[in-house]
């Protein structure tokens, strides 16, 4: 290996990196400090002489516990929870049925139906909800968490069909061909050698599913109402602010709460989550 | 145990023929090798017998029934593939077993079967393990202990040694050998190495585009190609080939690429319909030696020395004689420099004469 001057990594990978951590990291400690701080350093102003806007002396937990206790925060939490658990699994399910099928059997115009899910997938939400919309008011699903139980699909299906497909297509026929002389039949070939060999591929998908629908905004906002029913990313914003107040302890400790479970989702299959995306099977 | 019977079997994609008329009996306990170059549909005529490939038309007989529509699981057979197809998530064990489970054995029959396996193949110390921490060889024996676990009426191997080292494939193929006349099971074998395929069958079913060129015992087809495709493809290095026309001047001589050698007279009744059209000459390597002074000048070549190959048993010399080049495969004990012009002598009744339209055997 060849040793590089001192200077060039300096130059090529610290700074930079430092320069991206900082950059990627900072809101984050921003949300944290904002949470912790008191109301009274909050509405302080900039150029009071015991300004420190960048620590604070006194954290308090007042802020967590006026969201718990006197909003509807926890309900929101739930019910963002509850949304992103059951559309993630409805869209695993149809996504690994339809990436299996896309990627193992041969039909007529399998290539055209693959590529038909890709472009739904592309088309923008900021557009699809209005349609959407529509169909949920006929439906008289408005204000009920299955209004987004069910259009959260529209976007998560492609997406885990199409890594699941690309998933499966790395994995060597043989193991499936084998199985099927060994006594299984097609369906237990793919429940009992495929699907195992692809759970980093099926963690992703349902990772990615997942924080899709927990961070989902546009659909929430329309489709959800009434303040109980809300999700965490829509509540905060529009039960936080009241009039041109914002709660700045509140929003950030919201904020902060509510994306700590997808951050633990993240840190506990990140292995898998990589392999999934790279698709490494070793026969 | 059972035999195996191919008739009248094709297989189309939708603009590739890719196995077309092919008729073939494998008896029982026999072991075949279909052999050919890559896209012959050598693996997918296997793979229609494996069930794994709809027939396009034609009929597959094991034992006496019919599997034409008998899913994989239902053909009482089992393949070892290229890549092995170990099951990753499985140790050992379980991979052997995986088949004798979905059979619903009991367990204490699937663990003595393994177990017994296991002692033929000489794996017994790898069964807790992973695929993963196995090397090619081991893979492989796990690949084959695998198929024996289940005692089918058919072995299918499809290139099961193409991936080992080469050391390694000689080895493995002799024990495959070994265990075929230990189980006495049919067993049909795909490769491309027509090594592996004259050492391991007992009989060799040579395929080109679809078609079966020859079917026969290792050495027949050796000593007896049916055409010139099977002269080329079986024995390393290959049969010479020599356009020549046969012309009558006291005897049958055959003239061509600046060339002129006397056709033997055990062929010349066979070949006199052919007088003075255009021929292809076949000489092995094996059959042309330098020449020493004995021997009949109507029998002998000039030609240049071009590369001299030592192989330790052997020498194969690359020679030029007149416009064409030739191999000749000759004792190590000769002495032959670049550049140097010998005399060849052929072995005249093993010159073997293939009609140029047709490419058959004459």
């Amino acid at each position: 290996m060849v040793i590089e001057k001192r200077w060039k990594t300096w130059v090529f990978f610290y700074i930079p990196l430092t320069v991206f951590m900082v950059g990627t990291l900072f809101p984050f400690y921003w949300m944290l400090i904002t949470a912790v701080r008191p109301d009274a350093e909050l509405y302080r102003s900039w150029r009071a002489a015991t300004n420190t806007p960048f620590w604070t002396l006194q954290p308090t937990l007042e802020h967590f516990r006026d969201l718990m206790a006197k909003t509807t925060f926890p309900r929101w939490l739930w019910n963002t929870f509850f949304i992103a658990v059951a559309s993630t699994l409805i869209s695993l399910f149809c996504g690994l049925l339809a990436g299996y099928a896309l990627a193992r059997l041969r039909f007529p115009l399998a290539g055209t139906l693959g590529t038909s899910i890709f472009v739904t997938y592309l088309v923008p939400p900021t557009l699809l909800f209005i349609p959407l919309a529509d169909i949920i008011r006929n439906f008289q699903l408005g204000n009920t968490p299955w209004a987004l139980i069910l259009t959260y699909p529209t976007f998560l299906i492609p997406f885990c069909t199409w890594l699941l497909m690309g998933y499966f297509k790395t994995i060597p026929k043989e193991l499936e061909e084998c199985a099927r002389i060994d006594g299984a039949t097609r369906f237990g070939a793919m429940t009992r050698i495929i699907f195992p060999i692809a759970v980093p591929g099926i963690l992703s998908a349902g990772i990615f599913a997942f924080t899709l629908s927990w961070n989902e905004f546009i659909y929430a906002l329309v489709f959800l109402s009434s303040p109980e029913r809300k999700t965490v990313p829509v509540g905060v914003v529009s039960e936080l602010i009241r009039g041109d107040i914002y709660f700045w302890g509140q929003l950030m400790a919201g904020a902060l709460l509510g994306s700590i479970p997808v951050a633990l989702v993240y840190s506990f299959f990140v292995e898998y989550y990589v392999t999934g995306l790279t698709g490494s099977v070793k026969g | 145990m059972a035999q195996v019977m191919m008739k009248d079997l094709n297989k189309k994609y939708d603009e590739v023929h890719a196995v077309k008329d092919v008729n073939l009996h494998i008896r029982d306990k026999e072991f075949v090798v279909l052999v050919g170059p890559s896209g012959c549909g050598k693996s997918t005529t296997l793979r229609m017998v494996a069930g794994l490939e709809e027939i396009t038309s034609g009929e597959i007989t094991i034992g006496d029934r019919i599997v034409n529509d008998l899913p994989p699981k239902d053909r009482d057979i089992a393949m070892v593939f290229q890549n092995y197809a170990l099951y990753p998530h499985m140790t050992v064990y379980d991979n052997m077993a995986f088949g004798l489970k979905m059979r619903k054995f009991p367990k204490p029959e699937i663990q003595k079967r393994v177990q017994d396996a296991a002692e033929i193949l000489g794996i017994q110390e790898l069964l807790k393990r992973k695929p993963r921490q196995l090397s090619g060889g081991q893979r492989q024996r796990v690949a084959v202990g695998r198929a024996i676990v289940r005692h089918p009426q058919v072995f299918l191997f499809d290139e099961p040694l193409s991936n080992l080292d080469a050391k390694l494939r000689v080895q493995m193929r002799v024990e495959l050998k070994r265990l075929h006349d230990r189980l006495e099971t049919t067993a049909v074998y795909v490769t491309h190495d027509q090594v592996e395929a004259m050492t391991l069958g007992d009989r060799v079913v040579v395929m080109k585009d679809g078609w079966i060129q020859q079917v026969g015992e290792p050495l027949d087809l050796y000593s007896r190609p049916a055409n010139k495709f099977v002269a080329g493809f079986i024995g390393s290095p290959a049969m010479n080939f020599i356009d020549v026309s046969l012309t009558d001047a006291g005897g049958l001589w055959a003239e061509g690429q600046g060339l002129r050698v006397k056709v033997a007279p055990a062929h010349a009744t066979r070949l006199s319909a052919y007088k003075g059209q255009k021929v292809t000459l076949g000489l092995r390597p094996e059959d042309l030696r330098v020449a020493s002074g004995g021997d009949p000048a109507e029998y002998t070549i000039d030609a240049v020395v071009d590369v001299v190959e030592p192989l330790g048993s052997e020498i194969l010399l690359d020679l030029r004689a007149g416009q064409t080049t030739l191999v000749a495969r000759v004792e190590p004990a000769v002495r032959a420099k670049v550049h140097e012009t010998i005399k060849l002598a052929l072995v005249p009744d093993r010159a073997r004469f293939f009609d140029t339209k047709t490419e058959l055997a004459i």
